[in-house]
């Protein structure tokens, strides 16, 4: 089992890049930009269990990622430690989920659509009109980041390094998840619910388990969000970071591990990087994101994929030619 | 004790009566064919039957134990396994993979998120030996996108099959097969053990009468005819409502 096959050698190299990051950029500035983009991914890959593998499109994501993201701020605003703060968050944030879930199931495609996303809007308008409890549009301030076992998370180096770690074990979890015999239950209810059903399956239960599941997620990165800002306010809860979620899944490839994780590095990079140079650059991403919906429907990641394989079979089959004329084996 | 006994079942569409007062005694062990002309309300029976749809009113009960109000996840759970007349599989997967998950609805493991599926060699083992049963061991591995129309019928049965069910309802296990797939479909329900009762649905008279102890006629969502094979066939309200006069 420990032959070196090109997807593990891809990993590794993926990894030790991963790793020596900052020591390879420098600057900063570009590593708080891959902060960034780790951020991101996280959000991306918590949609992408409803949207890749349950086959529910959510518009109202943000609104669980700023829900942590908020009550950990006020938590912490209001003097509490950082333990009690991340930790109530995310069973907040839980809790929520939950209560999204359970509305939101009682449609699927274009009805679970518009349910999140007013539910997401709603969040929003709190976040906004709330001013009392929310700061309304001045959003509030994270004075400190935390220091886990004494390690203090400063410099962008280090913040890179935590957000690498909770990076990390989120694609860890997204991978054992996909391959269980309950991921195996999601994408079963993605394709042919009905079927599910009868064949005895509880098809709500499981899909209601997948909200909770991405809520989690979605939980951690807004923790991880306000702690690079140190500052959250309503413009992270509205409808443009559930839209900008939703493309990283699309354009990098839905039901895939890979792909939020590229689509999440298209937006961060175009938003923070080409910004700097071209002042529409949303005019650049929406061109980018055609273009990868024209000719890869089905996102970035599996289109490549195709391509290459296409591409090597072409190579071989003209090198191959003569020897195709064969009859196949009998089997 | 009937293995699945159905008392006066009604279900109406707006004021479309598709099932009329359906009484129903099926003995263990039996096979029983239900037929009937287009929208005599046959498969809308079968979805009664397994709780896809819920009845208006009257009673369905399984080995005596009335199931009306049992969801229709659970049914599949006391031991009832349906196929359908539009093929309704995973497209996605394997045919392996699609016995697999059919394996895995009855298993508590289906809630495990820890465990690696395709290293749970007992099910995996279970699978192909459905599939062995239906002859589609050989292509085990081949992706459903990439199978004919005759061997998604098969892959069909044998998932219901996999599921070691009590009564086993077939919709239209014989639409669309050429001549040699029907005889092939024929012999595999054939060799279906007598423990298990069928039910079966078919418009392909010359195929599934052979296999039928009994026989149902539907004609508006209502039983007209009960019997056996030979009763049935000679009744002259079966001639009038679906053999043609």
């Amino acid at each position: 089992m420990n032959r070196i096959t090109p997807q593990r050698a891809a990993i590794a190299i993926a990894l030790a890049l991963l790793a020596t990051l900052p020591v390879w950029v420098g600057n900063s500035y570009y590593i708080n930009i891959a902060s960034q983009i780790l951020i991101w991914a996280v959000l991306a890959l918590a949609l992408n269990v409803l949207v890749g593998y349950a086959g529910l499109t959510s518009l109202g994501h943000a609104g669980l990622f700023a829900m942590s993201g908020y009550t950990a701020a006020m938590l912490l605003a209001a003097g509490h430690g950082h333990f009690t703060a991340d930790l109530t968050a995310l069973v907040v944030t839980l809790f929520t989920t939950a209560v999204f879930a359970v509305l939101a199931l009682r449609a699927t495609g274009i009805g679970f659509l518009m349910i999140t996303l007013a539910m997401g809007q709603i969040l929003w308008g709190i976040a906004y009109r709330w001013a009392d409890l929310t700061n309304g549009d001045n959003g509030i301030n994270v004075s400190t980041r935390p220091a886990p076992f004494g390690l203090s998370l400063s410099n962008a180096p280090s913040f890179y390094y935590a957000t690498l770690v909770v990076f990390l074990v989120a694609v860890a979890t997204m991978a054992v998840f996909v391959r269980s015999p309950f991921g195996a239950s999601l994408t079963g209810t993605r394709d042919q619910a009905r079927r599910m059903t009868a064949l005895g399956y509880n098809v709500w239960l499981i899909r209601f388990l997948a909200i909770l599941f991405s809520g989690f997620w979605s939980g951690v990165a807004g923790l991880l969000f306000i702690y690079y800002n140190q500052f959250i306010s309503p413009q992270v809860v509205a409808l443009t970071t559930s839209a900008e979620a939703l493309l990283m899944v699309i354009s990098g490839g839905s039901g895939t591990l890979l792909g939020p994780i590229v689509g999440a590095a298209i937006v961060v990079v175009m938003k923070n990087v080409v910004s700097a140079y071209i002042e529409r650059w949303n005019l650049v991403l929406g061109l980018i994101f055609i273009l990868i919906i024209s000719f890869m429907p089905e996102g970035l990641v599996p289109g490549s994929v195709r391509l290459w394989r296409a591409g090597w079979q072409a190579i071989r089959g003209r090198a191959d030619a003569p020897a195709a004329e064969k009859p196949e084996a009998p089997r | 004790m009937s293995a699945l006994q159905i008392e006066g079942l009604s279900k109406s569409f707006g004021g479309l009566r598709v099932t009329a007062d359906v009484d129903l005694a099926v003995e263990p062990g039996e096979r029983r064919l239900i037929i009937g002309p287009n929208g005599a309300g046959k498969t809308t029976l079968f979805n009664l039957i397994t709780g896809e749809l819920a009845p208006d009113s009257g009673k369905i009960a399984l080995f005596g134990r009335d199931i009306t109000h049992t969801p229709c996840r659970r049914r599949a759970h006391l031991g009832m396994a349906r196929t359908y007349q539009i093929i309704t599989l995973f497209p996605r997967d394997t045919i392996l993979r699609n016995i697999t998950l059919a394996l895995l609805g009855l298993s508590p493991l289906r809630w495990n998120a820890f465990a690696d599926l395709g290293a749970q060699r007992d099910l995996v083992d279970r699978a192909r030996a459905a599939l062995l049963r239906v002859g589609l061991d050989h292509i085990a591995e081949r992706p459903l996108a990439q199978t004919s129309y005759g061997e998604r019928r098969r892959v069909e049965i044998a998932m219901a099959l996999a599921q070691s069910p009590k009564v086993l309802l077939l919709d239209e296990p014989f639409a669309g097969l050429s001549v040699d797939e029907r005889r092939d479909v024929q012999k595999l329900l054939r060799a279906i053990p007598r423990e298990v009762t069928v039910v079966m649905i078919e418009h392909n008279m010359d195929v599934a009468l052979d296999l039928a102890d009994r026989i149902t006629l539907l004609h508006f969502g209502e039983v007209i005819v009960e019997g056996t094979r030979a009763e049935v066939v000679a009744d002259p309200r079966t001639r009038e409502v679906y053999l043609g006069a």
